[in-house]
């Protein structure tokens, strides 16, 4: 195998290994909350308004990340605040912010600057991982995964039933924007990856595969880290070997993933469903 | 004997629209409480409301003599609706799990006392053998049971259950209002909002009578008359009779 050997050659390549490993894990468990909590477009909302916050950062001369996170806050309070305060639904409200925000980052980031290349952050480039971005990442990993672990059980409930939630005193809302923390935090150590346009896709892909897979929240978890890390190295065998956009094979090895599952899932594939019904008719 | 419940002239209303209107009563701990009225009376809102789950406009709540606040674990609520993702991945033991929450913390995971407790509580609604199925995977009534299992599995001092019967059946009812009238002799409260007034007499000890405003609340045989239901539903005497209020 030529690429485990270019893997042991290469810093670079170990690199990108594992920040790409660590974000497919970190999309995938933030993903299930994300899905299950019916905020899908929400991931892809934030994804597209850290745009604006990359631009400043460089204007300011400090690392994208701090600009990007305070932007990807300041769009969820705003949805959640139009949605809140009038009859416009949040699906819109969600449209309006985001696309605000991301024709501003166009504009700032072609306008500001040319040392930054607005395709490797729209699509990602994996390749180009500096040992900042790997620590950064590393970081990010680990605070999100350990408050996951530690508020498990309340990330669940408020996830499943917030009305009861809320009737035993839990801050239900505060919980939400927690978990909006933590997908701005996971959506800019994706970046580097697989860009924004398709970050959403990393978020909701593994996630949805698993969930055809399993009817148990933990599993679930799992499942959707796994399929989300797999994807990550096979995307970047794919990107290094034949020279691709790491982010757009990553997302096409996560699509690949889940029409295996749609396919042969035990409970929820249309296979063994067809099957099922076959053996209906037949026995009747 | 304590108080379980003490409210103090609560208005509430929807955008502008009072739909509780000076409401004050007082129960005492032990009792099994019904709360009927018509269709929009208001008695998921006065639920609601008496919760914190929605903002109140006046008046006063107070729940074991403690502010909402203090006592907010020792109280169960299984809702008339459920707005819950049935799809959510999650079986019917895992559910009524959900239950222990309130008494973990902060950072703790339910062990193997609470998962015995729960399977106890789920043998006490009859639904045992359904403890690894997905809830999506259940039919009305058996969803119901399961989320009156969890309540069970709360421990409360003070249960709120709306409509809990829709939907069961026959012998179901009859093994759930057992359990509460059980509940109730070990000193729990329950109010239980409920439609059938054929059943009335038999299940409650006392009966909150609303529509709006609070037309009456006491022992069952005081407020379970003719005239007293009439002005609160609006409908005839004759109605009345079919189902069985005293005249
Ligand atoms: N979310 C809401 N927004 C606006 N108005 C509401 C809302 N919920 C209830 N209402 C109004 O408040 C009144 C009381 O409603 P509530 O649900 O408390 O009635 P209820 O006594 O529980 O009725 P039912 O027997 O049908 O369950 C109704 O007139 C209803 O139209
Ligand atoms: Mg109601």
């Amino acid at each position: 195998m030529e690429f485990i050997q270019d893997l042991m050659n290469y810093g670079f390549l170990q690199k990108a290994l594992f920040t790409s490993i660590m974000v497919g894990i970190l999309c995938g468990v933030i993903g299930c909350f994300i899905i299950l909590r019916g905020m899908a477009l929400m991931g892809d909302a934030i994804s597209h308004a850290v745009l604006p916050g990359v631009a400043i950062s460089f204007m300011l001369g400090i690392n994208y990340f701090y600009g990007a996170v305070v932007m990807g806050l300041l769009t969820a309070i705003g949805i959640g605040y139009i949605s809140q305060n009038s009859r416009v639904k949040s699906d819109s409200s969600i449209g309006i912010v985001f696309s605000a925000f991301f024709a501003l980052g166009v504009l700032l980031i072609t306008k500001a600057s040319t040392a930054i290349d607005l395709t490797q952050i729209l699509f990602g480039n994996v390749l180009s991982v500096r040992t900042s971005d790997m620590w950064l990442t590393l970081i990010i990993g680990a605070i999100v995964l350990l408050i996951v672990i530690l508020f498990y059980k309340e990330f669940l409930i408020t996830t499943f039933d917030p009305t009861m939630a809320q009737a035993y005193g839990l801050p239900v809302r505060f919980i939400h924007y927690v978990i909006m923390i933590l997908l701005t935090l996971v959506t800019v150590a994706s970046l580097q990856t697989v860009g924004v346009i398709l970050v959403v896709a990393m978020l909701i892909t593994p996630a949805s595969t698993a969930y055809l897979l399993t009817n148990r929240l933990s599993t679930m978890i799992f499942l959707s880290a796994f399929f989300g890390a797999l994807s990550a190295v096979i995307g970047l065998y794919f990107s290094s070997e034949y020279n691709l956009s790491s982010g757009a094979v990553i997302v096409l090895a996560t699509t690949s993933i889940f029409i295996l599952a749609f396919i042969f899932s035990p409970k929820q594939g249309i296979l063994w469903r067809m099957i099922r019904e076959k053996k209906n008719k037949a026995s009747i | 004997m304590g108080k379980a419940l003490t409210v103090d002239h609560l208005h509430v209303s929807y955008y502008g629209k009072e739909v509780i209107k000076d409401v004050s009563f007082s129960i005492n701990t032990g009792k099994l409480v019904g709360i009927i009225g018509p269709n929009g009376a208001g008695k998921s809102t006065i639920m609601k409301a008496t919760l914190g789950l929605i903002p109140k406009d006046k008046g006063n709540v107070r729940i074991l003599e403690k502010p909402l606040k203090a006592v907010r674990k020792k109280i169960a609520y299984v809702p008339q609706r459920n707005n819950l993702d049935w799809d959510f991945p999650i079986n019917v033991i895992d559910t009524v799990l959900l239950g222990t929450y309130p008494h973990l913390g902060l950072m703790r995971r339910p062990n193997a006392k609470q998962k015995e407790w729960a399977f106890q509580c789920l043998k006490e609604v009859g639904m045992e053998d359904f403890s690894k199925q997905q809830i999506g995977e259940l039919s009305g009534g058996q969803q119901q049971r399961v989320f009156l299992a969890r309540a069970l599995a709360q421990k409360a001092e003070l249960f709120f259950l709306d409509e809990p019967f829709v939907g069961i059946d026959v012998s179901s009812e009859t093994t759930i209002i057992k359990i509460l009238k059980n509940l109730c002799d070990k000193g729990k409260t329950v109010l239980v909002v409920h439609h059938d007034l054929t059943k009335v007499e038999d299940y409650f000890d006392e009966l909150i009578l609303l529509n709006k405003e609070l037309v009456e609340y006491g022992p069952v045989q005081q407020v379970f008359k003719a005239e007293t239901i009439s002005q609160a539903y609006q409908a005839n005497l004759s109605i009345l009779k079919k189902v069985g209020v005293s005249m």
